[in-house]
């Protein structure tokens, strides 16, 4: 933010780090974070934003969302992200049922964090996300290990790999 | 945070039901996680009698027990308590009951050879007393045996989590306040306190003035004459659903109080007080025993509670054993303190202590409340156990740091998406404690003292967002025009060089951007290993500087599963420095085992150096680099065999480093116990692929067919070994570019008839005329220009 100037929309994911290990933490694992700053973004458009994501990716027409209000030192107002889910015949679905799973951390922009990033709060405002790539993932193939996303068993990968020419389209969907 | 229903009701006058309450409580942001009934387990202890008892036949301290539980048999149970007698009362526990104290479920057991259907119950077994000795002795009657003996506890608590801004929600007072605010209910006033003081507090209290010093203020009331004793049932049962043990009415009262309005109250044996109380900075070794029965050695400049003869306790965080109140007790001291959230935060890590207080003070507790807490803590003491009170002694006052926040009313909607009137702010706004005055167009607020963390407008209207509900926030579809490329060059390139190496036939793995220093140093060129300073394992202890050690471990673990063709690759990361930044992006390929398996249509044959050079090439020419600017070398790495690699640049054998390929070196293979003696493997050095100066459609010139035949000719030289083939298809290809269309090897021989040195190089080389069909003499005229060529710049012979 500091080299360029507002308005700003980036999507970043990469690798993060902690010092954690069992079935559900894993010392790396992939975090996408996203920033939208411009002269009249509000909460709506976050909020806009997410449902669209939570659609596509999990690839459901329909899915029950819930905004939630939370606190994190970088956002304010701040919201957890659950959505609807049911367990089936022992495989989760999402979009159905009135069980609810957190997915992800989200607000609107401190203004101070603006204020560190020479961008005026008075003219600017946005929102941030952040989302465990990882446990979407999970979510998503009913993977319970976070662990053997990084272990490279040749069975694992064959399993849950796509065929590289399998490419992401909006219209079309993240995977065949 | 826990709580119920009807200690919430104590506070707001509601008639949501409990489901109603917790769902309200998520909504506005305090998220109740779980619900949790104690009904169910504690129906499993029933009031029973011990119709006889005596010595269990195999154990001398064992008794066996007919036990009376209302049901048509007796039961037989086994204990080792001296005081199970004939006739005794007690608390029977049936199979499948949870006892609370250690959680663990009843099963029929034998006990020395004799089955025991159940459990005699302490005190102490259900976190009703610390006594462990004897059985709880009733005082029943007959009509009570099989009566369940827990009553009305029942009552479902919640655990709500609380977000670390919000201190005032760590007493039942706050989380009532909130929820009124959202309109679940009415917040009751608290009831006036009338009780005599008369007489002037004994104890001196004194803040010395230091620096540093973690007490801002110390309000004490001095109690005299109370009979401390058991808490009446209502207490115990508050104490107990918020998963502590009571102790004794006056401990009970202020663990209470804290519980109730986040108000933390410390109650001090007033006797055992050397003279007076003395709130200073501590001295490096001074140490206490502290409630907890351990001794706490403090360092300088903690905020030690002392008397004339020493520390006493550490305020805000835990009393000590000194001056600790006993069921004896007859005068106490209630403190009612402010003590910072820093210094309370830097000695509790220090010395490792966390409890209840020190949880509260850290987030901020409301420096007004301090009144209060003396009050009702002796309002609370006084009804239970009696005794007098003396006034209030209050050392110390605090600044009130709090601002007045300009609100302008259309800020809301402009980031929130929705409008709210004035009315409806104001209504939320002091429902939560504001006070609010109209300023022209702008709203005046000031905070309440127990929110340490509304500070600016925003958070005013986080707090009117919170109160009016997320769900009103509208939903705007995103605008899916991109102000810029979504990706730049380099991420599309990794995306491009992704798909192009699994396209192959690898497979992709990602990997820990840690590893084994053992291993990563077999394929490192760094002076000092990246060590991480806190690893995970001891084999994940330093920061890879090649993909090749986690892809070799992960090669290892998959041909030890006997899968022994394998095709792995990986990009991401690797690391030079342990400065941020000093990082760059590879894609690393290992391939090891057979290119095909017995069949029918083909030999077996294992995977070569040519499999993997071809691998690495092909991925330059589709991330777009051509074939003739790409140049191989022997030029290699010491982890790859040194006649079996190479390296490809850009340009010239000493031009940028595009990728390496080669066999790994079969000493490293062995070391690694791959159980297999080749393994290839290629790396693409991907921040060294040069960005295409234009988009591949502009740098192509206008495509023109040919009508014309195409030529092709054949060439055979001796030359000296050093130039490759690559060399040589440069070098021809550059004689007509107009003309000459192709070069290809077919042949290359070293051995019999040829001088040592030198090798026989034999091309083909395709000529494709533009604009007529070439005559004899043009084609014996380009021939000898490539002839003349390759003669004079390498000194190679014709090969007759």
């Amino acid at each position: 933010m500091l080299k360029g100037k507002p308005p700003f929309k980036i999507i970043a994911p990469g690798r993060t780090y902690r010092h954690d290990s069992d079935q559900t933490h894993s010392p790396m694992f992939h975090q996408l974070e996203g920033l939208h700053i411009d002269k009249n973004i509000n909460m709506g458009h976050l909020k806009g934003c997410l449902y669209y994501f939570v659609k596509k990716f999990f690839e459901v027409n329909k899915v029950k969302i819930r905004f939630r209000p939370s606190h994190f030192p970088f956002t304010e107002p701040s919201a957890e992200v659950d959505i609807g889910y049911k367990i089936q015949d022992g495989k989760i679905k999402i979009g159905e049922g009135n069980k609810w799973l957190e997915i992800l951390g989200c607000g609107m922009v401190h203004p101070n964090v603006l204020k560190n990033a020479k961008v005026n709060p008075k003219q600017y405002q946005g929102y941030a996300f952040g989302v465990g790539i990882d446990r979407l993932a999970m979510l998503k193939y009913g993977i319970n290990d976070l662990r053997a996303f990084f272990e490279s068993d040749i069975r694992w990968l064959e399993f849950y790999g796509f065929d590289p020419l399998d490419i992401p389209t909006n219209y079309r969907g993240l995977s065949r | 945070m826990i709580t119920s229903l009807s200690w919430l009701k104590n506070h707001l006058d509601t008639k949501a039901n409990l489901n109603q309450v917790a769902e309200r409580l998520t909504e506005i942001g305090l998220e109740v996680e779980n619900i949790k009934s104690s009904n169910v387990n504690l129906n499993n202890f029933i009031v029973c009698k011990i119709v006889k008892s005596q010595k269990h036949p195999n154990a001398d301290k064992l008794k066996l027990c007919d036990v009376d539980i209302g049901s048509e048999n007796l039961v037989k149970v086994v204990c080792g308590a001296q005081n199970a007698r004939d006739g005794l009362f007690a608390v029977y526990a049936s199979p499948g009951a949870i006892i609370p104290k250690t959680n663990i479920k009843l099963k029929v057991a034998k006990i020395r050879g004799i089955e025991s259907h159940g459990m005699l119950c302490s005190g102490y077994e259900l976190n009703e007393s610390s006594d462990k000795e004897g059985i709880i002795e009733l005082d029943k009657k007959e009509k009570n045996i099989g009566e369940k003996y827990f009553k009305n506890i029942g009552e479902k608590t919640m655990d709500i989590a609380i977000t670390p801004n919000r201190p005032d929600c760590l007493g039942v007072r706050g989380i009532a306040r909130d929820l009124a605010s959202s309109g679940l209910g009415q917040l009751k006033k608290q009831p006036p306190i009338k009780i005599n003081q008369k007489f002037k507090n004994p104890i001196k209290v004194s803040i010395k003035k230091e620096k540093g010093q973690g007490c801002g203020i110390f309000g004490s009331v001095y109690i005299k004459n109370v009979q401390n004793k058991e808490s009446p049932d209502w207490l115990k049962k508050r104490i107990i659903s918020l998963g502590l043990k009571p102790v004794s009415a006056i401990v009970d009262t202020t663990n209470y109080i804290m519980f109730d309005l986040n108000r933390p109250l410390h109650a001090y044996d007033a006797d055992k007080i050397d003279q007076e109380i003395i709130v200073r900075n501590s001295i490096k070794g001074e140490s206490f025993e502290a409630l907890d029965n351990k001794k706490y050695t403090l360092q300088n400049n903690m905020c030690a509670i002392s008397d004339k003869s020493g520390v006493l306790g550490l305020g805000g965080i835990i009393g000590g054993t000194r001056v600790g109140t006993e069921l004896s007790t007859k005068n106490i001291l209630l403190e009612s303190a402010y003590f910072f959230p820093s210094p309370i935060r830097k000695t509790s890590k220090i010395l490792n202590i966390d409890t209840d207080a020190k949880y509260r003070f850290e987030r901020g507790i409301d420096p007004d409340s301090i009144k209060l807490g003396l009050e009702l803590g002796m309002c609370m003491i006084m009804d239970i156990c009696g005794g007098e009170a003396s006034k209030f002694s209050i050392a110390g006052k605090i600044k009130d740091e709090r601002k007045i926040i300009d609100l302008e009313t259309e800020k809301f909607s402009k980031v929130i998406g929705f409008s709210i009137t004035s009315a409806e702010i104001k209504k939320i706004l002091s429902s939560l404690g504001c006070s609010l005055r109209m300023s022209g167009k702008k709203m005046k607020v000031l905070p309440p003292t127990w929110r340490p963390d509304i500070k600016e407008d925003i958070d005013l209207i986080e707090e009117l967002t919170r109160i009016k509900g997320y769900d009103k926030v509208p939903l705007i579809n995103p605008e899916k025009e991109n102000i810029k490329d979504t990706l730049n060059n380099k991420q599309k390139l990794f995306h491009f060089a992704q798909r192009s190496v699994a396209s192959k036939g690898y497979t992709e793995a990602i990997t820990w951007s840690f590893t084994d220093s053992k291993i990563d140093n077999l394929f490192s060129e760094l002076k000092n290993e990246i060590k991480l300073s806190n690893p995970i394992s001891s084999d994940l202890d330093v920061l890879r500087s090649s993909l090749y050690s986690n892809l070799m471990i992960s090669a290892k673990k998959n041909i030890h599963r006997n899968f022994e063709d394998l095709m792995l690759f990986e990009i991401g990361p690797v690391f030079k420095g342990s400065k941020p930044g000093e990082q760059s992006t590879m894609i690393g390929a290992i391939k090891t085992g057979k290119y095909s398996r017995k069949n029918w249509i083909e030999k077996e044959r294992n995977f070569d150096v040519y499999d993997i050079k071809s691998d690495a090439l092909r991925t330059l020419n589709e991330v777009g680099i051509n074939s003739d600017k790409i140049i191989v070398s022997n030029k290699t790495k010491k982890w790859y065999h040194p006649g079996r690699s190479g390296l490809l640049s850009l340009g010239s054998s000493s031009g940028p480093e595009l990728a390496y390929f080669g066999e790994i070196h079969p000493f490293i293979i062995k070391k690694l116990d791959l159980r297999t003696d080749n393994v290839l493997g290629f790396e693409i050095i991907l921040d060294n692929i040069p960005e295409l100066r234009k988009k591949i459609r502009e740098a192509k010139p206008q495509f023109i067919v040919s009508d014309y035949q195409k030529v092709v000719r054949d060439f055979a030289f001796v030359i000296d070994e050093k130039y490759s083939s690559g060399e040589i298809i440069n070098l021809v290809k550059k004689i007509d570019k107009e003309l000459i269309k192709n070069v290809r090897i077919f042949d290359v021989y070293q051995g019999d008839n040829i001088a040592p040195g030198k090798k026989s190089i034999a091309f083909n080389v395709t000529l494709e005329p533009k604009d007529k069909t070439l005559s004899d003499s043009d084609i014996e005229e380009v021939s000898k220009k490539i002839i003349s060529k390759v003669q004079e710049i390498t000194g190679a012979t014709l090969r007759s």
